[in-house]
């Protein structure tokens, strides 16, 4: 016993134990992991912190009026958010009312329809449609989109409907250039769809294949499976991938800077210019001083409760699809 | 009769046989609509890279690469400050970003797994993977630009390690759940310490994985402009060798340039467009092959 102790203790000192064996690295090691996934939840605290500080003198200044007020007036120090907040919800719906049904399709065909050797072409197209970064799709929906949009969509539509009740006034567009909040919603559906297909698309492969098969076997069409099978099977956690993509659609800043119209007034046309909070924090920012710094920041925490809220949700109905 | 009975079948009177017709037709518009769909997102990728490869390819000249971005008015000039700029910044927000994504994941993976703890750090990465990117720009500006008196490319490279941190985070910790628990066990018996077992054993098993992670989340960074837009700004010069003051890059120079009056920074904005779109596309595909080849193996 003592000899095989003097023995190690020989062999230590002549360095044969290798470093990584000696309990001291193992410790070190395994608190710089732990350190560092602290880390994680230290920046997400730290933005919820940053966000309240900054933006507290404009909701201690405005109060509750801070979210009900249209005004936002820098020469007067008046700021409120409500447009931006109407201009982020509105263009966020357009998004999911266009962007679900086609991410929906997609992922059904890819699950479906897609013959094999098909299958991993398509699914790479689609997911590199998230690679693009944000800001060309800006440039793509400002110059290639919007003149299109202007001509073939926006004055058409504007000379049919005017004059009309209700319609006349959300489908009317006073100057029809093509930028607006339908065409930010627009250029969002394309930017949320890798998002939606592709956890829709796991969500749909993980069906157990003998619930298909049984629907088929006693004679249905893919619709029908696809409706009474597939769907209601996958339930809560498509409304998950749908929440996703919602999270992004209300955060998304370049492209809906380029082509939403900047513009700072309520309109109800959804073909008139407008701005969401993350478009006017990205325009306003650099210059802003003072109190108008502090409403920046007040909207910033609206979107993080917001995004944040809507997060939540949606990984807490996704049942987190693994890899493996 | 009978001739008429074999009328009917010869001509086939209707494709959906036995099936009543609206059943037939609601079939046959679902895999239309289908495909329809899946073929406009396809339009639409590859539309934005005819728009770029238009624009861009008659702007990329040699002087794109020498010059430094012009000033107001002036003529001619490139992007080379703002291509080096983006590597430094890029460079400098994965380097931050690898060893503490890469120890968090396999923390994650290999000893919190269940517990408590570390379900609430995959639930707050997950949130992260998702935070619009603009806020965490606003976070970087009160944190480092607001202390230190101005805009800097520190600020830019901490911004970015902060979007790649959850990428990097969540693909580490994927891979390292793939690798065989058996493999961990043989280490153990051998008498290896967890942190051997995981250098060793797991990160080598799972190699190819991380690497992958850590490309996605380098194509991530490459292309955000919304938290350099706060953080590193601008400028139309070479920056400082201390990274103080503005420091120029793709993303907000190419926002800057394309919403410009003047010709020669719209046809810049187009060239970086196109530059740093197919980077990005190249590294993301890249990522994609080296996962599929390790999956092959």
């Amino acid at each position: 016993m003592v000899a095989l102790s003097q023995e190690r203790l020989a062999s230590r000192k002549n360095g044969s134990v290798r470093r990584s064996s000696q309990p001291g690295f193992d410790r070190v090691f395994r608190i710089a992991s732990l350190g560092s996934a602290l880390l994680v939840l230290l920046v997400l605290a730290g933005i919820i912190g940053a966000m309240i500080y900054g933006g507290w003198p404009a909701f201690r200044e405005f109060g509750f009026g801070f979210i009900t007020s249209s005004v936002w007036n820098v020469n007067e120090d008046q700021y409120g958010a409500w447009v931006a907040i109407v201009g982020t919800l509105s263009t966020a719906v357009i998004a999911l009312a266009i962007g679900v049904p086609l991410s929906l399709g997609i992922a059904i065909f890819l699950t479906q329809f897609c013959p094999p050797w098909l299958k991993r072409p398509v699914a790479t197209v689609i997911e590199l449609l998230a690679a693009v970064p944000s800001i060309i799709y800006g440039m793509w929906g400002l110059f290639v989109f919007a003149p299109l949009f202007a001509k073939y969509v926006q004055v058409p539509v504007s000379s049919v409907v005017e004059g009309m009740p209700i319609v006349g006034t959300i489908l009317y567009a006073r100057t029809p250039s093509g930028v607006g909040v339908l065409t930010a919603g627009i250029i969002l559906s394309f930017m949320i769809i890798p998002f939606i297909a592709s956890i829709a698309r796991d969500i749909l492969d993980q069906i157990p294949s003998v619930l298909r098969e049984s629907a088929y076997g006693i004679g249905c069409t893919t619709w029908e499976v696809v409706r009474n099978v597939l769907l209601p099977q996958a339930g809560v956690s498509i409304i998950g991938a749908i929440m996703l993509g919602l999270g992004r659609a209300l955060g998304e800043t370049m492209a809906v800077t380029f082509v939403i119209g900047n513009a700072n007034r309520l309109s109800g046309s959804i073909f008139d210019p407008g701005s969401t909070i993350a478009s006017r924090i990205a325009n306003e920012f650099n210059e802003a001083i003072g109190l108008q710094l502090n409403a920046l920041m007040a909207l910033g925490c609206i979107l993080f409760l917001v995004t944040f809220v809507v997060l939540v949700l949606a990984r807490l109905l996704i049942a987190r699809v693994r890899t493996a | 009769m009978d001739t008429a009975l074999q009328g009917t079948v010869t001509a086939s009177p209707a494709p959906w046989g036995r099936v009543r017709r609206s059943r037939y037709l609601a079939d046959r518009a679902l895999k239309v609509v289908c495909a329809l769909f899946t073929i406009l997102g396809a339009v639409v990728l590859g539309w934005i890279l005819l728009m770029l490869l238009v624009e861009g390819i008659g702007g990329l000249s040699a002087d794109v690469f020498t010059h430094t971005t012009p000033g107001p008015g002036s003529q001619g000039g490139g992007i080379a400050n703002a291509l080096v700029g983006s590597l430094i910044l890029t460079t400098l927000g994965i380097v931050v970003a690898t060893p503490i994504g890469v120890l968090a994941g396999t923390y994650l993976a290999e000893y919190g797994k269940g517990s408590k703890l570390a379900e609430t750090i995959r639930f707050v990465n997950d949130i992260l993977l998702a935070a619009p990117s603009i806020l965490i720009g606003l976070f970087v500006y009160m944190l480092m630009v607001q202390p230190m008196g101005g805009y800097s490319g520190w600020a830019g490279g901490v911004a970015l390690a902060i979007i790649a941190v959850p990428v990097i985070v969540r693909t580490t910790e994927d891979m390292l759940r793939l690798v065989p628990g058996s493999l961990r066990e043989a280490g153990a018996a051998l008498g290896a310490p967890m942190s051997t077992v995981i250098i060793k054993i797991s990160w080598k098993a799972a190699r190819a994985g991380m690497v992958t992670g850590i490309l996605l989340a380098t194509a991530r960074i490459a292309g955000e402009t919304a938290p350099l837009l706060f953080t590193a700004l601008n400028n139309n010069f070479w920056f400082n060798p201390n990274l103080m003051g503005g420091v120029a890059n793709l993303p907000v120079m190419i926002y800057q340039f394309a919403l410009s009056p003047y010709e020669n920074w719209r046809e810049l904005a187009w060239a970086g467009a196109l530059i740093i779109t197919m980077s990005i596309l190249a590294l993301s595909i890249a990522a994609r092959l080296i996962l599929r080849k390790e999956k092959a193996r």
